[in-house]
């Protein structure tokens, strides 16, 4: 398969895959939280690499990422990024609490969080495509956008000069919540999704 | 002063007065070279260890040797000499941590590996690292005296 080709497919699907997936991991959530929680139709976004940081609100903002690696039929990672405040209004959220700086209890709720959120989207590639799919523990880091994204934008390199996302934008009563998922096969286990979708 | 800002696979040069910056490294590597006789630096924010590896490598300054290979093309029309030029390299981390270690989280030291051995090659002396770890650098490149300011979140601010 040609790379140039891949790029406009890839597209298409990791599109479709993201609409259902967030449906499915706002779910989760809400039924963690035991709340009602509103998800904002998710944006498919594809930006240059120059661009990427951006979204987050520049390359030195402070960011949470949460990535997770995924194992058997298909391979490849996952990776959730919340802005600070995001992060913030999410624990207190999970935690009833109205804290002001993440502490390591908050931190381990926004690891599990991820988990959820990461897996909810993967069991729907799984029962879409009929794939096996395990997930690894999640590994967070709390550090510079352009740092943290540095990880999905070149594996993106790899394939294309430009990065796609899922933007997800939770809502709780007052408190929003933006993140962002990228869900990155690797190039054989892409070839095997299109192909149990029909696509190739 | 001019503060030139390079990002994610881009590389630019400039002559004092003058700084080039790129924020947020991560598993990136940012390559800075400088000729100190005539003032002229030049950084490059490279994505990936070598452009043979993949089919796609239309963009050069995405790659380490590619990515080098443009940067000196500029410094020397912008009047540096190749025997002048040093290096000072930045970043390489590895942001996320797994017991298992995909080769895919490792591309940070992969990056530094194949950006020293492309300076070895051609014969441009690192003067400075500060590559690896866990955690993201912002730098700046002063073209005046070649000095390059590391800023993280946490781990301290240094100039190398």
């Amino acid at each position: 398969m040609d790379v140039e080709n891949l790029n406009s497919m890839m597209i298409d699907v990791l599109k479709e895959i993201g609409n259902i997936g967030s449906g499915n991991a706002v779910t989760a959530l809400s039924n963690m939280l035991a709340k009602r929680i509103d998800m904002m139709v998710p944006k498919v976004r594809i930006l240059e690499f120059n661009d990427v940081a951006e979204i987050l609100g520049g390359e030195e903002e402070i960011v949470v990422g949460i990535y997770l690696d995924l194992n058997a039929d298909i391979k490849g990672n996952i990776m959730f990024i919340l802005d600070l405040d995001s992060a913030l209004n999410l624990t207190n959220m999970l935690l009833d609490k109205e804290d002001a700086e993440l502490g390591d209890i908050a931190i381990s709720a926004l690891s599990e969080v991820g988990n959820i959120v990461a897996s909810s989207y993967v069991n729907s590639l799984s029962s879409l495509t009929g794939l096996k799919i395990t997930v690894s523990v999640p590994s967070l880091a709390i550090d510079m956008a352009g740092a943290i994204l540095s990880v999905p934008a070149i594996q993106f390199g790899l394939i294309a000069d430009q990065v796609l996302f899922i933007e997800t934008v939770f809502k709780e009563g007052k408190s929003s919540v933006y993140g962002n998922l990228f869900l990155l096969p690797d190039m054989a286990s892409f070839e095997k999704i299109l192909s149990k979708l029909g696509v190739l | 002063m001019k503060k030139i800002k390079v990002g994610m696979a881009d590389y630019n040069v400039v002559k004092a007065p003058g700084i080039l910056t790129t924020l947020g490294l991560g598993s990136c590597v940012g390559i800075a070279l400088y000729d100190k006789f005539n003032k002229v630096a030049g950084l490059a924010h490279v994505m990936l260890p070598s452009s043979k590896e993949i089919k796609n490598n239309e963009n050069k300054a995405k790659f380490v040797d590619t990515g080098i290979e443009l940067l000196i093309e500029s410094l020397l029309n912008e009047g540096a000499v190749m025997k002048n030029i040093t290096a000072k390299i930045v970043g390489g981390a590895q942001m996320f941590s797994f017991n298992n270690n995909s080769s895919i989280l490792k591309i940070g030291e992969r990056n530094v590996l194949a950006t020293r051995e492309k300076l070895k090659e051609l014969n441009i002396k690192i003067l400075a690292e500060d590559t690896g770890g866990n955690y993201g650098r912002t730098i700046e490149l002063d073209a005046e005296d070649g000095s390059l300011l590391v800023k993280t979140i946490g781990h301290g601010t240094k100039i190398i």
